[in-house]
């Protein structure tokens, strides 16, 4: 599968990381490595296997609706670059997403 | 021809319910409302490293319901998936929600429009986090979050595009709330954002087969406001259309003030999601016991208590529907029916001086100042002909107003019934003496003075005489 410039800037875009344009070639290549890789799989024939959302055949323990945890907020602020009336300040964003 | 004769709106509505429970979905923090910015935001919802999530059980319980109530299927296993997005309200940088197995899926409601019945099909209902609150004024270039919401559970409940009006979604709205505040599984309060309603609208020629683009508008937050949106979205879709324009396929706001909605800023790049299966929670496996525990315990339904209110008290279908829509006003109809008191007068004097006393005053059922008990016994005294219904209604009122029982105010005011038939006998001769006139022109065969004399005793009896009776000994004393 060949990847477009555009869909790399998109991928990095989607991650949030910042990728030198000067490390698209290679980088690239990379990726089209590992996007064969799927391609294997999915040549494999899976019409008898199914589908899985977990390695484990477990089921998920649950827990009681019960209020376990009190409040630890200056403890959990303390790593937090800049806090004010106990909210966390980040830089400003505006646009919303569900 | 009228626009509206060629265009066919298509709605969807996607339904966010915030599950009352008493900690968040995966972590043992309060979902209490109100308390000072993150304060109840533990490591898991803050995303520390390492930490893992915990499923909450009843919110299990409480999806169960709810498929139930939407005549739905239940998935067993139900698997959590990841939804990828960068907001700071959500720290975690994903959101975990459910993909491809749903813990409810393929159901459907009735709704009742001025049209008649409908049926609207549930896509699905599944379980996610929320976000936490962004607030962006005051913090000088800077923006403030709080994650005291981040991690509390939500349902949301997607529909088919079923929907064929403004109207029909407020129908469907409306009854989705109903079931959440009959499960008691939200409170439902739209304004405070329990509840939060997405319209998916588009329009297409009538008798087309394909869709036309939809937009998405969000941020609607009380009833009127659903059917304002979706109103102003199909015209100005259709304007768009006439007009030889197309509909982009975006996200609007609903800006209640000026009742219009506007296109959310676009971004570079189109979102994309990336969903995959959530690796930190295993399926869930929903025993067979453990359902049926739940459905066991599940109260009864708006449109099973309709149809009991119908077959066991005999109301007709308008009251019947009226009564149960909401379930604190049929509890009230039930305790007031414990006086043993005519199912039909309780269902209206609730829908009639209750309600109008209720509305004047925007208050709640559950904030009456006329309880179940003395609404009770206030008819009991009209069925035992203490006090007739025309009176009973003035001391309804004194009763509202003054927080006294009927009892009390039919001594103080003496407004008890005469019933005494020589009581009445006397008022009546009393009546016919003062009017000669009357009483001539109607042996002469003017029937309809009967009602001017049962009007004149009433009246000198100050609405206290039994109506019955003052009719059977009139008849016997004017045919002589």
């Amino acid at each position: 599968m060949a990847l477009t410039d555009k869909e790399l800037k998109e991928i990095a875009y989607l991650a949030r990381i910042n990728v030198n344009q000067n490390i698209f070639p290679s980088l690239k290549k990379e990726l089209q490595d590992i996007l064969a890789l799927f391609d294997e799989l999915n040549n494999a024939d899976t019409s008898d296997i199914e589908a899985m959302s977990h390695p484990l055949d477990l089921s998920q323990p649950t827990r009681e609706d019960q209020v376990t945890e009190v409040n630890e907020r200056e403890k959990l602020q303390k790593n937090a670059p800049l806090v004010k009336s106990g909210l966390f300040l980040v830089p400003k964003v505006i646009d919303g997403e569900d | 021809m009228n626009n509206k004769d060629i265009w066919e709106p298509v709605i969807g509505l996607e339904i966010h319910v915030q599950l009352s429970t008493k900690s968040k979905l995966f972590s043992g923090a309060s979902t209490d409302f109100g308390a000072l910015p993150n304060t109840q935001a533990c490591n898991i919802d803050l995303a520390l490293p390492g930490v893992l999530p915990v499923l909450n059980e009843e919110v299990l319980r409480m999806a169960i319901m709810l498929g139930k109530a939407l005549n739905a299927n239940i998935n067993s296993p139900t698997a959590f998936a990841r939804k990828n997005y960068f907001y700071p309200d959500s720290p975690k940088g994903y959101q975990i929600s459910q993909m491809d197995k749903p813990i409810v899926e393929d159901g459907y409601l009735d709704i009742e429009t001025s049209k008649g019945k409908k049926r609207i099909g549930v896509t699905r209902a599944h379980l996610e986090e929320d976000a936490g609150k962004s607030l962006h004024e005051d913090f000088e270039g800077f923006s403030g979050i709080d994650l005291n919401r981040a991690g509390t559970p939500l349902l949301e409940i997607v529909s088919e595009p079923d929907i064929a009006s403004p109207e029909e979604a407020v129908a469907y709205l409306k009854s989705i709330h109903s079931i959440i505040r009959y499960l008691d599984i939200s409170d439902g309060n739209m304004a405070e954002g329990s509840m939060r309603c997405d319209a998916n609208v588009s329009v297409r020629k009538k008798g087309e087969e394909i869709l036309g683009t939809r937009t998405e508008t969000k941020n609607v937050n009380s009833f009127r406001f659903v059917e304002k949106a979706i109103e102003y979205e199909i015209k100005r879709q259709i304007h768009q259309l006439e007009s030889g324009n197309t509909i982009t396929q975006e996200t609007r706001l609903y800006d209640s003030q000026n009742n219009t909605t506007r296109p959310m800023r676009s971004k570079e790049f189109a979102n994309d999601y990336r969903y995959f299966p959530e690796p930190d929670l295993l399926p869930v496996k929903l025993e067979k016991e453990f359902i049926e525990e739940v459905l066991t315990s599940m109260p009864e339904m708006p449109t099973q208590k309709k149809e009991r209110f119908s077959t066991q008290f005999n109301l007709n279908e308008y009251d019947a529907d009226l009564l149960s829509a909401d379930k604190d006003f049929a509890d009230f109809f039930e305790e007031v029916l414990k006086f043993s008191v005519s199912p039909k007068i309780a269902a209206n004097w609730i829908m009639g001086e209750l309600s109008a006393e209720l509305n004047k005053e925007n208050l709640n059922i559950k904030d009456t100042k006329v309880s179940s008990k003395m609404l009770g016994q206030l008819i009991s005294r009209i069925e035992d002909s203490t006090i007739s219904g025309k009176i009973a209604k003035d001391v309804f009122t004194k009763m509202w107003s003054t927080g006294k029982d009927v009892d009390t105010i039919i001594e103080e005011e003496g407004l008890k019934q005469v019933t005494d038939d020589k009581e009445i006998e006397s008022l009546i001769d009393e009546v016919i003496q003062n009017n000669p006139e009357q009483l001539k022109q109607y042996q002469s065969g003017k029937d309809r003075l009967f009602g001017f004399f049962v009007g004149q005793v009433m009246k000198v009896s100050k609405g206290k005489a039994n109506p019955q009776q003052v009719n059977d000994i009139l008849k016997v004393k004017l045919e002589k």
